[in-house]
């Protein structure tokens, strides 16, 4: 492995604060899995023995925000759902990113009704969105390893300042 | 043959002015009652030992949206006697839609009168506990009604704010 | 904000909740609690809300609350036709895929008088049975997980996946298929697949085995379920309860044996009993459930005929795509049968299978259109939670869990 050569030949790396903890950040990436419906299903088939998702860093799904990163609404998300989708994200802490899982949650997907939202971005700030209905096990992974690459890029500095959201406020 | 036969005939016997029509379309016998006689007829068919109604598999509710009676009430009973499925029908006008409940016959029908209630805003008199079962407490329409749209009333259940 | 305040309060549950306050209590001190078991809960399989008042641990009252995930399907049903609600279908009981597809092609084909032919028969009949096992095997793997045995969901998936394999082969997706059609399935299964089904039905004995020597004598698992949740025959039936949590309590009750539908009167299956009706029961009855479908499998494989797999009746069976796009009578029909739908005569029927929750009933209203007037999905996971106020009472919190776990239910099919 690369680390391992360059100790052994050196004894040093040299490299900035801002790529070691964003090679951090982006190899242990817990999810929170917010597994509504169908695609909870195939969420949970990512980490069967077959599709393995924990060889990604994402070791365990904690069902807990205050211990997540990374949030994957899986399934369609309502109107009366939307208010505790929004509640939760809210209580993760930052850096934290959300990928949207499948048709439901990128657009409404096959569901024009009065009782389903078109899409989370209309109150949640998506990172990634996945195509499918519900998508692949390989999809979710794919989705995966993009925001792995998205948090690769980041400075550490741009998390500093973010305040903590006052839940009275958020929940509006 | 004879079993729907046994249960016309029993139905007959003791309700014949109230039987309203009775149909057998597809294999499936359906016996439309008068309103007020509901709850007689439902006593009469789980407790008359030959019949044996004994479980409520579902309660829903038409809307016809032009018609006089502009609901009908449907009951899907079940004998494990007979092994034979009834459906029961109620005709309600619409102003106002109220109907008897039949929880004091069968205990299941709790949740689906009330999802009934939810979709329609058909009132059921004398049911424990009359809520929505899908749409938020404070929703003011009834979704399954012809004249509500599918799309739904833009601002009737608001979104939380993003904030960005 | 008053308006969000207005839409979704919980007054009247609340109410509803804090009803009898005739509860003893000993000591100087309230003891009780009202605690939000909220939608988002690892445990709750799906968006159910449980508020529970609990006096100490031990639950006096439970409301379920549902709607977390009511996407109007009976609204959207009346406003498409009978052809295009069938991926819908699959997406109601969405551990169990195939089964919700076949219940809602022979309910239309009911209603509309069409007869699929006996080679699709069959092949409806395996695919259930297939879904059936996969079904069965999510409900043991994630109720194992759920009391502690976090083993069981990791080898359960992993002969689901094998299953889903198959799916792939045959329907071209391995989770939502969308296979059947009204007067037959979508396409042939080739001598591949069916190679496939035998390799794993021959490999699946010795995992169910290695399963079963898992849990089955574990003294922990049998300690911690037995004589939890226990449900009495006369209240399954007074609650319209169908399905496994009916069979535990000693109904001998499966609609494939009460009003058969596909070809289930020519084959040779038990239908395993339990008298107890508690936690215990239901999970061996789903393990037994696993075996008899197995066992109807293989006699399926043996007595499967040969002949076509979509019916003959042009003005109701979408015809073949080589012959639509080739000659002009099957163009038009194909036309009128996609645009203006299959019109079904007036009237109304009721049509139910047995699906791995319970009784899945469709009770379509038609008024001569292509687009029926009136769907109501009778769905098995909203009757059997109907029971949760009742067997909840009196157990400590921690058992809710286990009790939800065993009556299974799908939110996907609960709030359609």
């Amino acid at each position: 492995m690369g680390l391992e050569a360059k100790l052994t030949k050196d004894g040093f790396i040299t490299t900035t604060i801002d790529a070691v903890i964003a090679w951090a950040r982006k190899n242990s990436v817990y999810p929170m899995p917010m597994g509504i419906s169908c695609c909870a299903i195939e969420m949970i088939a990512a980490t069967d023995p077959k599709y393995d998702i924990a060889r990604f860093g994402s070791e365990v799904m904690r069902f807990t925000p205050r211990q997540c990163d990374l949030m994957i609404v899986a399934g369609t998300v309502t109107y009366k759902m939307a208010q505790v989708v929004r509640r939760i994200y809210d209580q993760m802490p930052e850096p934290k990113w959300v990928i949207a899982m499948g048709a439901c949650t990128s657009s409404g997907g096959m569901y024009r009704s009065y009782n389903v939202v078109q899409g989370i971005d209309q109150f949640l700030p998506v990172d990634v969105y996945t195509a499918g209905c519900p998508p692949r096990p390989d999809n979710l992974l794919n989705a995966l390893m993009t925001i792995q690459a998205k948090i690769g890029k980041t400075k550490a500095r741009d998390f500093q300042d973010k305040p903590m959201v006052d839940l009275e406020l958020a929940r509006n | 043959m004879d079993t729907k036969e046994l249960i016309i005939n029993s139905v007959q016997e003791k309700f014949s002015k109230a039987v309203e029509e009775i149909s057998d379309f597809r294999n499936d016998l359906s016996i439309t009652i008068a309103k007020d006689k509901l709850l007689d007829a439902t006593k009469f068919l789980k407790e008359d030992s030959n019949l044996q109604f004994v479980m409520c598999k579902d309660v829903t509710a038409i809307d016809w949206a032009t018609r006089k009676n502009r609901f009908t009430t449907v009951y899907h009973i079940y004998s494990f006697k007979l092994n034979f499925t009834l459906r029961l029908k109620v005709n309600i006008e619409e102003n106002p839609p109220v109907v008897e409940s039949v929880v004091s016959v069968w205990a299941s029908a709790e949740w689906y009168e009330r999802e009934t209630f939810d979709m329609y805003g058909i009132e059921f008199l004398n049911h424990p506990d009359l809520r929505r079962m899908y749409m938020p407490e404070g929703f003011e329409y009834h979704p399954l009604r012809k004249d509500f749209p599918l799309l739904g009333i833009p601002g009737s259940m608001p979104l939380p704010e993003k904030m960005e | 904000m008053q308006k969000t305040s207005n839409v979704y309060s919980d007054e009247k549950l609340y109410k509803k909740l804090l009803e009898d306050k005739n509860i003893t209590i000993e000591d100087a001190l309230e003891n009780e609690m009202v605690i939000n078991m909220g939608p988002q809960h690892p445990a709750t399989h799906g968006v159910l809300r449980l508020v529970l008042r609990l006096d100490g641990e031990t639950i006096v009252k439970a409301i379920p609350e549902l709607g977390y995930l009511h996407r109007g399907y009976e609204k959207m049903a009346e406003n498409m036709s009978f052809v295009e609600f069938i991926p819908h279908t699959d997406r109601l009981d969405y551990t169990a895929t195939m089964c919700n597809n076949v219940a809602y092609v022979l309910a239309v084909e009911k209603l509309a008088g069409i007869e699929a032919p006996k080679r699709a028969q069959y092949i409806r009949m395996i695919m259930a049975e297939l879904s059936r096992i996969a079904g069965h095997l999510i409900a043991i793997g994630t109720f194992a997980m759920d009391v502690g045995a976090i083993t069981m969901v990791m080898w359960t998936f992993r002969e689901r996946e094998r299953i889903q394999e198959i799916f792939d082969r045959v329907a071209g997706a391995r989770f939502t298929t969308s296979y059947t059609r009204i007067g037959g399935v979508a396409s042939d299964v080739d001598d591949e697949a069916f190679k496939m089904i035998k390799n794993f039905l021959d490999t699946f004995e010795p995992a169910l085995k290695e399963m079963d020597d898992l849990m089955l004598h574990n003294r922990i698992f049998i300690e911690r379920l037995e004589g939890i949740g226990i449900l009495t025959k006369e209240d399954a039936i007074a609650l319209g309860v169908t399905g496994p949590n009916l069979r535990a309590t000693g109904v001998e009750y499966d609609v494939r044996r009460a009003n058969p539908y596909l070809f289930y009167n020519e084959m040779d299956f038990k239908i395993p009993i339990y008298t107890e009706g508690d936690c215990l029961a239901r999970y061996f009855l789903r393990g037994d459930e696993v075996r008899e479908s197995v066992k109807i499998l293989y006699q399926c494989l043996d007595k499967l005929p040969q002949g076509e797999v979509m019916a003959n009746d042009p003005k109701k069976v979408l015809p073949h795509k080589t012959e639509i796009y080739s000659r002009m009578e099957e163009l038009i029909h194909d036309f009128m049968i996609i645009n203006k739908g299959i019109n079904p005569p007036v009237g109304d029927s009721y049509f139910s299978v047995e699906n791995p929750k319970g009784e899945l009933g469709f009770y379509i209203v038609s008024n001569g259109e292509g687009q029926p007037w009136k769907m109501k999905i009778r769905s098995p996971s909203f009757c059997n939670l109907q029971t949760l106020p009742l067997v909840c009472k009196g157990q400590m919190i921690s058992d809710v869990i286990a009790i939800i776990g065993s009556l299974d239910p799908v939110m996907g099919e609960a709030d359609k």
